[in-house]
């Protein structure tokens, strides 16, 4: 088969080709850009928060009648009506263990503190998210100590988020560990977080930070554990909890916590919560995306391949006689078949040329708005194989047809 | 257009006549509007003016306490300001109208029998909110500069929290347990939720679930301790609690301006400026002046407000919408020329160029009708569907109604049309002499 012929005939099908050029060309920008969105999403989407996610549960709750926190009184008497709480949900069966937790990875809300290795440091050398707990947290959250020790009971302090005093020991993850001393002497040394010195006794491997708003991604899994125990009209627990008794011990939970003190406000929806339904919630968005783009494209792969049918079709019933007469010449079924099937490839060609530049185009757009990093180009091959393969099945329908063109058509006037 | 019953009729027939590609066009044209309306309606309702009417005239100003040039990349300042700066702008009450606002959260105890108390979402602002946002009252009105200035234990409340507690009825005057104080209620105000929720941006992060339940004086609010939601600090207030907050260099309090015109806009940044100047003498302000005083539209565009993925599947959504608009252009194209042969019989009995491209414009503005009745139903579903896959919150902005769905239909038909236009064109320049020889 020469190739000669097959570009003339193209020649003079100007719009048809163009049409199709184009279409595989759009194709292939918007598909590879959206596949490696959705494939980042993914990926963002899976990463690990460092906490023992399955029998992990949250309790979070505002007493309605609480005491004024900014008197000395009122503070230990939150503190009080907190480790009553702490107490009655130990003793509920089902549960391991329970801490004093504020927050929790993908949670949302954040406190966060700059960090600096000396007091008359201008610059902060970067920023961490602040879990607030007590001597049970390290165990609750499942977080794996890799260097140092975990508090000791007597370490832990209580006070509240506007509180003047600071505890002198922290845990941090090993993102802050290594952001802070690369070279890997952390265990020990002072820091000064908020300008108040505090002395790292522990490194856990991994502490994902509640937020995962775009303000806190430079420092995802920068994270310092402080022992104390945080009073205010809401207080939040954490919860270890045996595998599967998750809603059991909700319900129980929900049942001793009102029974203690009716006067509290604890509703369903972000009072008691499982881990999984939290990190369900964070990645709500993402996944959304994921969904939505992956449709599109699903579409447009459809539609594409369904134009290229469309058109492809046309032109065998056009050539009919042609086909005809080429077949009573000589040419053999497989022949047309290849006839076909090249000019097929020779256009998707040309639309993987022209969508190459189109999607490194529409690429650095969206890198100008932030949206996505630089494309690889793994992503531009595949989607480019991926559409010649569309094209060559696409075109095999209408060609094969074409193919089983009798060559007594010939003979016949049109 | 005396033919035109003829040429619906000549149309009608020859969609049927090839069913298969008719199909596939009506499809793809509803698959790539459907798409589209769909991402269209959520991105069209996080990114609207929130406030129309106003939005031009109502301005934030924004002061750069921390010379956060130096720390964050951009160089903006924060997009709160701290009490002393927020009581200052209040004071000196250089704007038409003005309001420092923030958040409180505090417990309402009802009077009613059988009902518990609970937590409710509010704001701390000024009497001069109310006209400013043109809140829609339905009964009574906002309190007073008097009220401001005294602190009084006054409170509008929202549709939902009045009916609850007082059953829907017109409350104005009686008094309600707010944090264990009796407060007077002023006013009542119908269902007000804008989004982006433009007048507290620092905490809501643009987008709200339910609007406002009541408010309460700004001035009343701090008397009464009652404490905010988020709070941006360099440096950890050195006194503690909420009147250790007060004192402190962070910030936590959004503020809104009105300046009717640009004298008013070009004046008040004079000032901001001049009082950032007096601030870094007085060794509170570090670095020079970097203020900002943008209007809603270009605050709301400088924050970042609308998330950046319902743009990215709104565009990914347009360019199917491209595709499938080429798509269709092919197959109208193969299908108007496939009848050639009919249109050199026409043509050759005297039917003109331009009739023949009448005739099929109207077909192609079927295929676009029946392509929006498809895509009307796919935006529908996906409509109903978003709730499934996207933040609640945004979801439930996008609406199914009659303008979305009257929208759907006249895209789907004017797009169909264009895409008929070059096909029209060929099939209207077929040679009749031509096509009857060599048929």
């Amino acid at each position: 088969m020469t190739v000669h012929p097959m570009l003339r005939a193209l020649k003079r099908h100007k719009a048809g080709v163009a049409l199709i050029v184009l279409q595989v060309a759009l194709t292939l920008a918007i598909v590879c850009n959206a596949v490696f969105l959705i494939a980042q999403r993914i990926e963002r989407l899976q990463r690990p928060t460092g906490v023992a996610e399955d029998g992990l549960v949250r309790i979070s709750q505002t007493w309605l009648d609480a005491p004024d926190a900014d008197t000395p009184a009122g503070v230990e008497k939150l503190d009080a009506m907190q480790r009553a709480d702490l107490e009655a949900l130990r003793r509920l069966p089902g549960v391991i263990d329970v801490a004093a937790s504020d927050s929790m990875p993908l949670q949302g809300a954040v406190w966060s503190g700059d960090l600096r290795l000396t007091a008359t440091q201008k610059a902060a050398s970067g920023q961490a998210a602040l879990y607030y707990g007590d001597d049970h947290l390290l165990r609750v959250f499942g977080l794996q100590l890799v260097a140092g020790r975990n508090f000791a009971p007597t370490e832990i302090g209580h006070q509240t988020i506007r509180g003047t005093g600071f505890p002198s020991v922290c845990i941090v993850s090993r993102a802050v560990a290594e952001r802070l001393f690369p070279e890997g002497s952390a265990l020990g040394r002072t820091i000064f977080l908020n300008l108040h010195p505090v002395t790292i006794v522990g490194i856990v491997a991994r502490l994902q930070t509640p937020t995962l708003a775009e303000w806190g991604r430079d420092w995802a899994y920068d994270s310092i554990v402080l022992p104390v125990r945080l009073d205010g009209a809401t207080a939040s627990y954490a919860l270890r909890v045996q595998p599967g008794q998750e809603q059991a011990v909700i319900h129980a939970a929900r049942a001793v916590l009102f029974a203690l003190d009716p006067l509290r406000e604890m509703p369903e929806t972000w009072g008691t919560q499982t881990m999984r339904e939290i990190r369900f919630k964070a990645y709500r968005g993402d996944r959304g995306t994921v969904v939505v783009l992956g449709i599109v494209c699903l579409i447009l792969l459809v539609v594409t391949a369904a134009g290229i049918v469309g058109l492809t079709s046309f032109w065998v019933g056009q050539r009919h006689r042609q086909i005809g007469i080429r077949r009573a010449l000589g040419a053999r079924q497989v022949d047309i078949l290849r006839y076909f099937q090249g000019e097929n490839l020779a256009m998707a060609a040309g639309g993987v040329l022209l969508g190459s530049v189109l999607a490194v185009a529409l690429n650095l757009w969206l890198m100008t708005h932030g949206a996505i990093p630089r494309l690889p180009s793994i992503y531009l091959l595949a989607g480019a194989g991926a559409l010649l393969a569309i094209g060559q099945v696409a075109a095999y329908v209408p060609a094969r047809r074409a193919s089983r063109v009798p060559p007594v058509v010939a003979t016949r006037s049109a | 257009m005396r033919h035109f019953p003829y040429y619906l009729q000549l149309a009608w027939r020859s969609l049927w006549r090839s069913p298969g590609l008719t199909m596939l066009m009506v499809v793809t044209i509803g698959f790539g509007v459907g798409a589209c309306m769909t991402t269209w309606s959520v991105f069209q309702a996080a990114s609207g003016d929130p406030i129309p009417d106003k939005s031009a005239r109502l301005f934030v100003p924004q002061m750069d306490i921390w010379r956060s040039a130096a720390r964050s990349a951009d160089g903006e300042p924060l997009d709160a300001l701290t009490y002393t700066d927020a009581v200052a702008l209040m004071r000196d009450h250089r704007a038409v109208r003005q309001s420092a606002v923030y958040p409180i959260a505090p417990s309402v105890f009802p009077d009613r029998a059988g009902q518990h108390p609970a937590t409710v979402g509010g704001y701390a602002v000024s009497g001069e909110f109310f006209p400013m946002v043109d809140m829609p009252f339905l009964y009574g009105q906002g309190w007073n500069a008097a009220d401001d200035a005294a602190a009084a234990p006054v409170v509008v409340l929202g549709r939902a929290l009045n009916d609850k507690v007082f059953g829907g009825v017109n409350s104005v005057g009686r008094s309600l347990d707010i944090g264990g104080r009796d407060y007077r209620v002023v006013g009542v105000v119908d269902d007000w939720n804008p989004q982006p929720a433009f007048y507290d941006v620092f905490d809501t992060g643009g987008y709200t679930h339910e609007g406002p339940a009541l408010f309460m004086p700004f001035t009343r609010a701090i008397a009464a301790n009652l404490a905010n939601g988020r709070t941006a600090c360099d440096l950890e207030p050195s006194a503690p609690g909420f009147p250790g907050l007060q004192q402190s260099d962070c910030a936590w309090i959004t503020y809104l301006a009105e300046l009717d015109t640009p004298a008013q806009v070009q004046a008040y940044r004079v000032y901001l400026d001049a009082y950032a100047a007096a601030q870094r003498r007085a060794g509170r302000f570090l670095g020079p002046p970097n203020n900002r005083l943008r209007d809603l539209p270009a605050f709301l565009d400088a924050e970042r407000v609308v998330p950046g993925d319902t743009r990215v599947s709104f565009l990914v959504a347009l360019g199917l919408l491209l595709v499938c608009l080429i798509n269709t252009v092919g197959l109208l194209l193969a299908k108007f020329l496939r009848r050639s042969g009919e249109i050199g019989v026409r043509r050759a009995l005297g039917a003109a160029r331009s009739a023949i491209y009448a005739q099929f414009i109207i077909e192609s503005a079927m295929v676009g009708l029946a392509g929006g009745a498809f895509g009307l139903l796919l935006t529908g579903l996906g409509v109903l569907g978003i709730g499934a896959v996207l933040q609640p919150r945004l979801a439930a902005l996008a609406r199914l109604d009659g303008r979305l769905l009257l929208a759907t239909l006249a895209v789907a038909v004017l797009c169909t049309v264009l895409a008929g236009l070059y096909p029209s064109f060929r099939a209207a320049r077929v040679q009749p002499a031509w096509q009857l020889k060599s048929d």
